[in-house]
């Protein structure tokens, strides 16, 4: 048994090895950094490996940006999170009954739905949000389309928040509903018209067995859009640029490239990852519990 | 996936009309009618930037008649000869080349290995596999900036910067997507191959690989399109034009103001490279998996990266 296992173990050593090298070490070293120290004359950030020797003055920094009274990140990390949440709520609101129809409805066009849900998978992110720029120009098809009901052009990509929340909904709901999708279609349809015989109308079916089996689905759905929105500093620099729309992501993109403030900048992103990481051990256990009992 | 979704018209319900509302089983316009709305939304805008990529005029907002300008007519700014434009197009195929070949053979590998080594260390570490997964990518690229920065400096910012980190963030899907097909397959094909007097090489080269063949194919896919899409690694990693992919280039010309029509055949350069990839795919697992049971619809999700 025992040479067994040492097959396999050599046979997974080069990824376990890689991961060490390149994703273990370097949080080590995001650590070493946010704890280290300043070279005040270069103003390079230096690294402090030993933990006995760490210093807590770039935490203080951050802690006061962040809540001190003259605190300038406090309202970006506020708005961050208002933006994050209406846009997976609006994702969720609109996302359900596309997945929810496709699923159930569709019969024999399943495939041409299927298709064009993913469609948006194998269009480039960039891409997507270039063709919101375009539409939402001064001169624009929406300015365009506004007019004919006689409003006046609105400077869409002026530093607007409805923009900027748009562009986020458009970036990540196609990856909701694919979760959504799945779940939704796993569910057997004999529970649904065992619910319909006994007398239940189409609401409350819905209400007492669709919706009760389709909670895990939703969480893992808007785990798996939070997340990547949490650390987005690009759509909104695309879709507003304006100092008024930044989100957490663009601090710390912004601290990462300013010399002297790297350290600042590791210090937000530990605390990003550290606030995240509950939800993220509960998407990796939940996954793991449905692949076995898939099994 | 192979359950009958569609309920179907009852015997009892069939007398009544589709439309008729009180027909239990009537079908539900108003979901169909919300679900086309949501994909005209979603896939209009795209139609409508592929088309200002054939732009004759600079504007990306007015449409002004058909070219192939921007592709490779304009001396100066299309994308043919602009060198920006035409370095980030070669960097993209190589940053998802070079990472396609590294990163699925240490995945697969890690997944053989993981899959059926017990103990302690292995779920360990495959836990610390997942989490790559799931850790959002601003946070893992400030790591990677800082560990070419700050430790592992004779790395310089650029392609083999770039490189690593792409594999250390894609290298998860070959391992997840092949222990997902391990734990279906069961160890029963294994220990009948060793029955059968096969070495453990044998049986790896022989019975495991052929089995493992539309998984170790499907994450290839996902790396080698998850590649052309990458954009916050690449970003925080690139140091100058020459190792800037095109999605960078995008971003960085567009948010400076109007980037003009050559973007959007930037972008729809990519939009075909990445369908492409997606048909290849498609077909390439229908192929590995025929005589399986499973439909056309599980090769549309796997090959999106939702195996469930």
């Amino acid at each position: 048994m025992r040479n067994k296992n040492g097959f396999y173990a050599a046979l997974a050593v080069p990824g376990v090895l890689w991961l060490l090298l390149l994703f273990i070490v370097p949080f080590y070293a995001v650590l070493a950094i946010a704890m280290g120290k300043l070279d005040r004359l270069f103003e390079v950030p230096v690294a402090v490996w030993n933990p006995f020797e760490w210093s807590s003055s770039n935490v203080i920094n951050v802690w006061r940006d962040l809540f001190g009274s003259t605190s300038f990140a406090g309202p970006i990390l506020l708005r961050t999170i208002l933006y994050v949440a209406i846009a997976a709520l609006l994702c969720l609101v609109i996302g359900y009954p596309a997945a929810y129809f496709v699923a159930r409805f569709s019969g024999r066009r399943k495939g041409l739905f299927l298709i064009l849900l993913i469609a948006p998978f194998w269009i480039s992110y960039m891409m997507r949000m270039l063709a919101w720029v375009d539409l939402l120009q001064t001169g624009g098809y929406a300015n365009k389309a506004l007019s004919w009901f006689g409003i006046s052009a609105v400077n869409w990509l002026g530093g607007k928040s409805v923009t900027v929340i748009l562009g986020l909904v458009y970036g990540y709901i196609p990856y909701l509903i694919l979760v959504l999708f799945a779940g939704l279609d796993r569910i057997d349809p004999a529970l649904i018209e065992a619910g319909r015989d006994l007398g239940l109308g189409r609401v409350r079916t819905f209400v007492r067995i669709t919706l009760p089996m389709s909670r895990q689905p939703i969480a893992t759905g808007l785990l798996i859009t939070v997340l990547p929105m949490l650390g987005d500093y690009y759509t909104n620099q695309l879709m507003s640029g304006a100092a008024s729309t930044s989100m957490i992501g663009n601090l710390i993109q912004g601290q990462l490239g300013t010399p002297g403030l790297e350290g600042q900048g590791a210090v937000l992103s530990l605390l990003l990852l550290l606030v995240l990481l509950i939800p993220m051990i509960y998407y990796v256990v939940t996954t793991n519990r449905s692949s076995q009992v898939a099994s | 996936m192979t359950a009958p979704t569609s309920a179907g018209p009852r015997p009892a319900a069939r007398r009544m009309s589709r439309w008729n509302p009180r027909n239990p089983w009537r079908h539900p316009w108003f979901l169909e009618a919300f679900t086309w709305l949501y994909l005209v939304w979603s896939l209009v805008p795209i139609g409508i930037a592929v088309l200002f990529s054939f732009n004759k005029g600079r504007s990306q907002a007015t449409y002004q008649g058909l070219t192939w300008h921007w592709y490779f007519g304009d001396k100066t700014n299309s994308v043919l000869h602009n060198p920006q434009l035409h370095a980030a197009v070669i960097q993209t195929v190589r940053l998802s080349v070079l990472t396609t070949v590294i990163a699925v053979p240490l995945g697969v590998a890690f997944a053989l290995g993981i899959n059926r080594w017990r103990g302690y260390p292995a779920s360990t570490f495959n836990f610390m596999m997942i989490l790559s997964f799931v850790i959002p990518e601003l946070i893992f690229g400030v790591a990677m900036f800082l560990l070419f920065t700050v430790l592992f400096t004779f790395v310089h910012l650029g392609t083999i910067a770039e490189v690593l980190a792409l594999v250390t963030w894609n290298m998860s899907w070959p391992a997840i997507i092949v222990q997902a097909r391990l734990v279906t397959l069961g160890p029963q094909y294994e220990e009948a191959a060793a029955d059968l007097g096969a070495s453990r090489f044998q049986t790896m080269r022989r019975v495991m690989i052929p089995l493992l063949a539309p998984a170790i194919f499907a994450s290839a896919i996902l790396v080698f399109s998850g590649v052309i899409d990458d954009f916050v690694l690449v970003d925080l990693l690139s140091s100058n034009a020459g190792n800037t992919p095109m999605s960078v280039i995008i971003y960085s010309t567009q948010h400076g103001g109007n980037g003009g029509p050559a973007l959007n055949a930037l972008g729809t350069i990519m939009l075909v490279m990445s369908f492409l990839i997606a048909i290849i795919g498609f077909g390439g697992y229908r192929f590995l998996t025929r005589g399986e049971r499973g439909s056309r619809l599980e090769a549309l999700t796997t090959i999106a990266g939702s195996e469930g």
